[in-house]
């Protein structure tokens, strides 16, 4: 195996861990502060994705594709927030994933009767599709790099929001006990449609950096809407901090995973046993790794504090 | 009198199923006998998720890996010329309840939302297993050649026969269920739902009594993924995909949680919506969607709920 590849690979893994995490950290945050489960959490990064691929198409600029997704979901949580949220917070887990369901199911089919039936087209910004070298004889997709450094640079503008800010202060206070932030006078229920509309806005930056990547279809949120689940439940639920170090730990088990498990297998059984489990094994490595945290710690790697 | 009320919804609902066959044969629509075998099939998927989900308060959100197992234990032992109906059904319950075992021994051991993620997180590595099979046809799934044969006591090949089988299948574990809610062991199990401390304080192992219960309602779920199989004489990981878990869980809380019936009520409800929808409007999804939404926010009692009074419907 040549380090190169596996270098690639591992920034391929990194690239997939830090969208996972723009997924992760919008409902780690609605879960731990509203406490709440949201299944459609998914359709804010296929909505993002769909808008900035089709006023990319008509545009022909990337950025203007961004400027018009990120508002198109920030008004599509609010209203879902206002019209149908506000009144699940107090329900149980069960109604808030049979409402999240349908929710889904809507959004998926919306898509389709306005985008129609097939996969959209998004293609690579003309300024990021090139290689970059990173070390000599190293190179690597622009667009790949570019989604690893924006996507560091937002979980750090979130991390900074959420560390240092007052509006920050009141999201961890609300984390750990959101009666009593509401007892202190806090308006809750405008940092709840805050935080929401924040972790819609995410899932659709999210969403947008895929399009290029996967294919932007309907159903497209639902896999990484599980994958964003994995993580958060790894992670321990409502720590920003545990999502993002379970997204890179996720997206490197994974991209590793499918990259290098045949290949190895096959150093130890028959290569066309290999064949057979290598991808198999790939796909349920994330969910073994899950499995496994939660024997060991049953609240996550970084339970928060205070409940 | 609400007991009588539920006693009659349930009898009602009972003549009106068993009564399904001969209508369809008699409407010269055979169509209708298979899309009520089904909703039949569902029925008892959501009931055996009703008495963990209902009484046990177990959100089990992967039930469709018990329904995988038990069509996949049909499809992959008629793959090798096995076409015993005894043995299908033996070895649909048995490895669905070592699943179960195994998924609910590890599960269990977490709560809460961590629970509903862990269960979730089992069915998609079956599901990816299933994906992996090459030699039960992958992705694609596979055919199977032959019904379960019951040496012809039984013939399943038989639309009606068929539907039978799985009217008594429902009405058995409708009635068992009912036994077992009401005994001892569902007490013990109703009692952790509602306080899980202070059973274990009076001396109950409530870890076993959940787990056992788990493994019943993986067993039953079996059942029904046993019974799939024999309609659609097909098999394939789909059948275990994430969204037919939700779905599952969809009709016990459309029908009712935690009455058994109800469930199997939002089966009926749920299939026969799907396929009404469907017949209106290629887009149906963007109609059963808001319904789910509205009928969480507004029934919260669900289907059964309407016609048997509050009494045993859902508690908060």
């Amino acid at each position: 195996m040549q380090p190169l590849l596996v270098l690639e690979q591992g920034l391929n893994g990194v690239q997939f861990g830090i969208m996972l995490f723009l997924m992760a950290a919008g409902l780690t945050l609605v879960f731990g502060i509203m406490n709440l489960i949201n299944l459609a959490h998914g359709s804010f990064y296929m909505i993002g994705a769909y808008v900035s691929a089709w006023v990319f198409q008509a545009s022909g600029s990337f950025l203007l594709g961004i400027a018009a997704a990120i508002p198109a979901a920030l008004l599509v949580g609010i209203a879902v927030e206002v019209g149908v949220f506000r009144a699940l917070y107090t329900r149980e887990h069960l109604d808030q994933v049979l409402a999240t369901f349908g929710l889904i199911l809507f959004f998926n089919e919306m898509v389709r009767i306005i985008w129609g039936p097939t996969a959209l087209y998004a293609s690579i910004p003309r300024f990021l599709s090139g290689q970059v070298e990173l070390l000599p004889g190293v190179p690597y997709p622009a667009f790949r790099l570019a989604i690893i450094l924006v996507g560091l640079a937002v979980a750090l503008l979130l991390y900074l929001l959420v560390a240092k800010t007052r509006l920050g202060m009141l999201i961890r206070a609300g984390a750990s006990n959101r009666v009593m932030v509401g007892a202190l006078g806090v308006n809750v229920r405008l940092l709840y449609t805050f935080v929401f509309a924040l972790g819609a806005a995410l899932a659709a930056f999210s969403g947008l950096m895929a399009g290029p990547i996967f294919t932007v279809e309907s159903g497209m949120g639902e896999s990484v809407l599980i994958l964003a689940f994995v993580v958060i439940v790894i992670g321990g639920i409502g720590s920003i901090r545990g999502a993002f170090v379970a997204s890179l730990l996720v997206g490197i088990v994974d991209t590793m995973g499918r990259a290098f498990l045949r290949p190895l297998l096959a150093t130890v059984m028959a290569p066309a046993a290999a064949d057979n489990t290598g991808p198999a094994l790939a796909s349920m490595l994330i969910y073994i790794l899950m499995a496994t945290v939660l024997f060991f710690r049953p609240q996550g790697l970084f339970p928060p504090r205070g409940r | 009198m609400p007991l009588g009320r539920r006693a009659l919804t349930v009898a009602v609902g009972a003549v009106a199923l068993a009564a399904i066959p001969p209508i369809a044969v008699a409407l010269g629509q055979p169509f209708y006998l298979d899309l009520f075998t089904r909703i039949l099939i569902f029925a008892i998927a959501a009931l055996s998720l009703d008495l963990i989900l209902g009484y046990g308060g177990m959100v089990s959100f992967g039930h469709a890996a018990y329904l995988g197992i038990g069509a996949y234990a049909v499809g992959i032992l008629s793959h090798y010329g096995l076409t015993d109906g005894v043995l299908h059904f033996a070895v649909a319950i048995l490895a669905s309840a070592l699943a179960a075992l195994v998924i609910g021994a590890i599960s269990l051991r977490t709560s809460g939302v961590y629970f509903i993620m862990i269960t979730l997180a089992f069915t998609q590595m079956i599901y990816f297993l299933g994906v992996s099979l090459n030699v039960y046809g992958g992705d694609d799934g596979m055919n199977i050649t032959a019904h379960s044969d019951f040496g012809g006591v039984l013939e399943l090949d038989n639309a009606s026969v068929l539907y039978y089988v799985t009217f008594a299948a429902l009405l058995l574990f409708y009635f068992a269920g009912r036994r077992l809610v009401g005994s001892r062991f569902g007490m013990v199990i109703r009692g952790a739902k509602s306080n899980e401390r202070r059973m274990a304080s009076i001396g109950f192992a409530t870890f076993r009594y959940k787990l056992a219960a788990f493994v019943i309602s993986g067993a039953m779920c079996g059942v029904a993924g046993a019974l799939l199989a024999n309609l659609t004489l097909f098999v394939s990981p789909s059948i275990m995909h994430w969204t037919r878990s939700g779905e599952v869980m969809v009709m016990v809380i459309l029908g009712g949680m935690g009455t058994l019936f109800g469930p199997a009520l939002g089966a009926v409800a749920y299939l026969l919506l799907e396929h009404v929808l469907s017949g209106l409007t290629q887009h149906w999804q963007v109609v059963l969607g808001p319904i789910l939404v509205l009928v969480v926010l507004f029934a919260r009692r669900g289907v059964f709920g309407l016609f048997a009074g509050p009494t045993e419907a859902r508690r908060g």
